[in-house]
C-alpha cells in the first residue's frame, strides 16, 4: 500500500494518467462519432511502429518541438509565458536559410554558422520581448503574440525579395548542401547508395526521409538547460524570481537583467529550433506561410505535459510529434477526421492541468492508511476513515500539491 | 475623403467586433480571478457553431445564442479545472485553444460531409441600415454585431462598476479570502464569469462566420482569441479600454486595407505588419502601470492565506 501511494504521489504517475485518460476521452469521441475506437488506436499505433521510416519521420518532427518545449518551459521556470515561441522559431528559420544561401564553407564550419544565425537571430527576437518588458513593462504575452505576427509577414516579405525568391517555388532558395545535417546527403544521391539502399531495406527506409543529426541537438539542449536551472546560481536565480519576484529582488537578484537573459535564451532556443528544421529537412528553404505553422505554439502544450521539466520535453515532444504524425495514418486507415489528435493532445494537456488530484488522493489513501495503523496500536482511537479526519488529509493534500 | 474616412470607420468596426466580445469575456473572467487565455478555442468553436446552426435552422439569431452557448460549454471545463481542482489555467487555456478548433473541425467534417468548410449561410445577421445601402452609408452600414458589442461593453461598465454584482466580481478578483469572509460565494462568481466569457468569446466567433462572412473555415479564426488576449491587457483589464483597443487594432487593420489599395507602392506584408508594429510602439510610448487584478490566476482555496 505504501508503495502504491508513493508511485501516485511521483509527478510522473499523474502525467501518465492524464494521457491514459486522454485516449480514453478520444475513445468516447470517436465511438460517439460512429467509428471503432480501437481500430482507431490500432491504426495510429501501426502509424507509429509499423515502418522504420515512420519512427525517423517522428523523430524528425519531434526535433522542433522539443526545443520550442524546452524554451516555454524555461521561461516558465521564471514566470514568463513565452508565446512568442512561434515567432522566434520563424525568425531562426529565415536567419539561417539567408545565412546559408549567401555563405559557403566547408560542412565543419557552415553547419555550425547556419545553426548559430538561427540561434542568435532567435535570441535576439526573445530578448527584445525581455527587454520590453524590462524597460516598459510590455507584458510578454501581448509583444510576444504582435512578434509572432510580424515575423510571419517579415519572413514572406524577406522571401520574397527577388535575390532570395527561388522561382517556380513558393519559397526562398535551399541552403548550401555543405550545411544540411541530413545523414550523407551527397552519397544517397549516388548509384552505390540506391544499391545500398534496396539491400538494407530497415536502413534504407530511414536514410530516404530528411533523418538528421537535429535530434541530438535537441536532446543536448534539454539536458543542458536542465543542468543550467537546477544546477548553477543562475538558474537558482531564476527559478527564484518565478517563485517570488519580490522575494528575489530583497535578495539582492537583479530581476530586470534576468528577464532579458532567460528571454535571450528561450529565444535562442526557439531560433536553434528554426535553425535545425532548415538545415535538417527538405526543401531546406523557409516557405511562404499562410498561417503559423505551429511548431511554436506547440511548444507550450510539450512543455506542459512535460510539466516544466527540460528533459520531460524530450519524452512530450516525440510523443507529440508521434502523435501528429500518426494521426494521418488514422484519417487514411479508418477515415476518421485527423482532428480527434488534436482533440486528443488537447484532453491530455487539460488533464495534465488538473493532475495534482493525484496527489490529493495519494495524500488522502496515506492519511487513511496511518489512522488505521493507529487504530491497531490503540483501539479507542476513533474509527479510520472518520469525515473530520478525512477533510484533515484533503486540506493537507491541496496545500501538498501547490 | 469623407468616403474614405467612412470605409476606414467601417472596416474598423468590422474588424474590432469579433475581438472586442472575446476581450470583454476576458476582462470579466479576469476581474474575477481567472485567467482565459483559452478565447481563441472559444471563439472557433462559436464560429462554427454559429454557421452550422445559421445553416441548418436559418435563423442567424439561434447562430448566436447556440454559438455562445458552446464557448460556455468550452469556458465550463476551464472554469471547473481552474475553480473546483485549483489547475494551473494557463496550462487549461492552451488545452481549450487545442480542442476547440479541433473540435469545430472534427465536427465540421462529421456533418458536412468531410469538407473542413461549412456550407454558406442562406441568412446573414441583418446590417444597420437594410442591405440596400450604397455610398457613405453603405461605407458605415456595419453588421448588427457591432452595435451588440457596444450595448454589452456599456452594460459591463455599468454592472461591474455601479452594481453591487459588480463590486462582488471586483473584490473575487481582488482579495477572494475577503470577500469570502464577507459572504460573497466567491466559487460561484468565478463560475459565472468564467462561463460568461465563454459565452461572450462564442457569440464572437459567430460575429465572424454569420456576419462577415457567410461560412466557417479553418481560418475563420486564425489569432483574433490571441489579440483579444492581448487587448484585455492593453486595456488595463477594463470593458471600456479593452474595447478601445479592439478598435485600435481595427483601425490598424483598416489603414492596411485603404494603403493596401495601390496608391502608395509599400508590399503587402510591410503593411500587414502594421497593426503589430503599432500595438508595440503606442504600448511603449503610452508607457503606464497595467496593474492586473490581484488574483488573476491564483486559485482561491479556503481557509488557505
Amino acid at each position: 500500500m505504501t508503495r502504491v501511494i508513493n508511485t501516485l504521489k511521483k509527478p510522473v504517475t499523474g502525467t501518465l494518467i492524464a494521457i491514459l485518460m486522454g485516449f480514453i476521452v478520444a475513445g468516447f469521441i470517436l465511438s460517439f462519432a460512429g467509428y471503432n475506437p480501437f481500430d482507431a488506436f490500432h491504426a495510429l499505433i501501426t502509424g507509429i511502429i509499423g515502418r522504420p521510416k515512420y519512427l525517423a519521420n517522428i523523430i524528425v518532427k519531434a526535433t522542433p518541438l522539443i526545443l520550442t518545449g524546452v524554451s516555454v518551459a524555461f521561461a516558465y521556470k521564471m514566470g514568463l509565458f513565452n508565446i512568442g515561441a512561434e515567432g522566434q522559431y520563424i525568425i531562426g528559420a529565415l536567419a539561417a536559410n539567408l545565412v546559408g544561401i549567401f555563405v559557403h564553407l566547408p560542412l565543419l564550419i557552415e553547419i555550425p554558422l547556419v545553426l548559430l544565425a538561427g540561434m542568435a537571430a532567435g535570441a535576439l527576437y526573445g530578448g527584445l520581448v525581455g527587454w520590453l518588458k524590462a524597460r516598459f513593462k510590455i507584458h510578454e504575452v501581448i509583444s510576444g503574440i504582435m512578434f509572432n505576427w510580424i515575423a510571419l509577414y517579415f519572413s514572406n516579405w524577406v522571401i520574397n525579395l527577388d535575390i532570395i525568391h527561388k522561382a517556380n517555388t513558393s519559397g526562398a532558395y535551399p541552403i548550401d548542401q555543405a550545411g544540411w545535417t541530413t545523414l550523407f546527403p551527397n552519397w544517397k544521391s549516388t548509384e552505390a547508395a540506391a544499391h545500398f539502399m534496396t539491400e538494407h531495406p530497415y536502413l534504407g527506409d530511414i536514410l530516404r526521409t530528411d533523418f538528421n543529426v537535429g535530434f541530438i541537438f535537441a536532446i543536448v539542449c534539454a539536458i543542458l538547460i536542465s543542468y543550467v536551472l537546477y544546477r548553477t546560481t543562475k538558474g537558482y536565480q531564476l527559478r527564484a524570481v518565478g517563485d517570488n519576484t519580490d522575494a528575489a529582488e530583497f535578495a539582492g537578484i537583479d530581476v530586470k537583467k534576468n528577464i532579458v537573459q532567460t528571454m535571450l535564451i528561450a529565444g535562442g532556443l526557439a531560433g536553434l529550433a528554426g535553425g535545425l528544421s532548415i538545415a535538417g529537412n527538405a526543401p531546406h528553404a523557409v516557405m511562404q506561410l499562410a498561417a503559423f505553422e505551429g511548431n511554436g505554439l506547440n511548444g507550450l502544450s510539450v512543455a506542459f505535459i512535460a510539466d516544466g521539466s527540460p528533459i520531460g520535453c524530450i519524452f512530450s515532444g516525440l510523443l507529440f510529434g508521434g502523435l501528429l504524425y500518426a494521426g494521418q495514418s488514422i484519417q487514411y486507415m479508418i477515415g476518421a477526421p485527423s482532428e480527434i489528435i488534436n482533440i486528443l493532445i488537447g484532453t491530455i494537456v487539460f488533464l495534465v492541468a488538473l493532475k495534482d488530484i493525484v496527489v490529493v488522493f495519494a495524500n488522502r489513501l496515506e492519511a487513511k492508511q496511518i489512522l488505521k495503523n493507529k487504530h491497531k496500536d490503540h483501539p479507542d482511537t476513533p474509527a479510520p476513515g472518520a469525515p473530520a479526519d478525512l477533510n484533515a488529509a484533503g486540506m493537507k493534500g491541496e496545500t501538498g500539491a501547490c | 475623403m469623407l468616403n474614405t474616412i467612412t470605409l476606414v470607420i467601417g472596416i474598423t468596426l468590422m474588424y474590432a467586433t469579433p475581438m472586442a466580445f472575446a476581450a470583454l469575456g476576458g476582462v470579466i473572467s479576469e476581474l474575477s480571478g481567472v485567467t482565459n487565455i483559452g478565447m481563441e478555442g472559444m471563439m472557433t468553436i462559436g464560429a462554427f457553431v454559429g454557421a452550422a446552426t445559421g445553416y441548418f435552422t436559418g435563423n442567424p439569431w439561434l447562430g448566436v445564442l447556440c454559438a455562445g452557448i458552446s464557448g460556455g460549454v468550452l469556458a465550463l471545463f476551464h472554469a471547473i479545472a481552474a475553480v473546483e481542482f485549483h489547475a494551473d489555467q494557463t496550462v487549461s487555456g492552451v488545452a481549450l485553444n487545442l480542442i476547440g478548433p479541433a473540435l469545430a473541425l472534427f465536427f465540421c467534417r462529421q456533418a458536412f460531409d468531410g469538407s473542413a468548410v461549412t456550407q454558406p449561410v442562406e441568412n446573414k445577421l441583418p446590417k444597420l441600415f437594410g442591405s440596400n445601402a450604397t455610398g457613405i452609408l453603405g461605407n458605415l452600414n456595419v453588421d448588427m454585431m457591432v452595435i451588440i458589442a457596444i450595448i454589452l461593453v456599456a452594460i459591463a461598465w455599468f454592472v461591474i462598476y455601479h452594481t453591487r454584482w459588480g463590486l462582488r466580481i471586483r473584490a473575487v478578483g481582488e482579495n477572494p479570502a475577503a470577500a469570502d469572509t464577507l459572504g460573497v460565494n466567491v466559487k460561484l462568481v468565478r463560475y459565472v464569469c468564467v462561463i460568461l466569457s465563454g459565452f461572450l468569446a462564442g457569440m464572437g466567433g459567430a460575429a465572424v462566420t454569420l456576419s462577415i462572412v457567410a461560412q466557417f473555415s479553418q481560418t475563420s479564426i486564425a489569432g483574433q482569441g490571441y489579440m483579444a488576449l492581448a487587448a484585455v491587457i492593453f486595456g488595463r483589464w477594463l470593458p471600456h479600454g479593452s474595447y478601445w483597443a479592439c478598435l485600435l487594432f481595427g483601425f490598424a487593420q483598416a489603414l492596411t486595407v485603404v494603403l493596401g489599395g495601390g496608391a502608395i507602392a509599400v508590399p503587402t506584408q510591410i503593411i500587414a505588419m502594421l497593426p503589430y508594429i503599432m500595438t508595440i510602439l503606442i504600448l511603449v510610448l503610452f508607457v503606464g502601470k497595467s496593474r492586473a487584478p490581484k488574483a488573476d490566476g491564483v486559485p482561491y482555496i479556503k481557509g488557505r492565506r
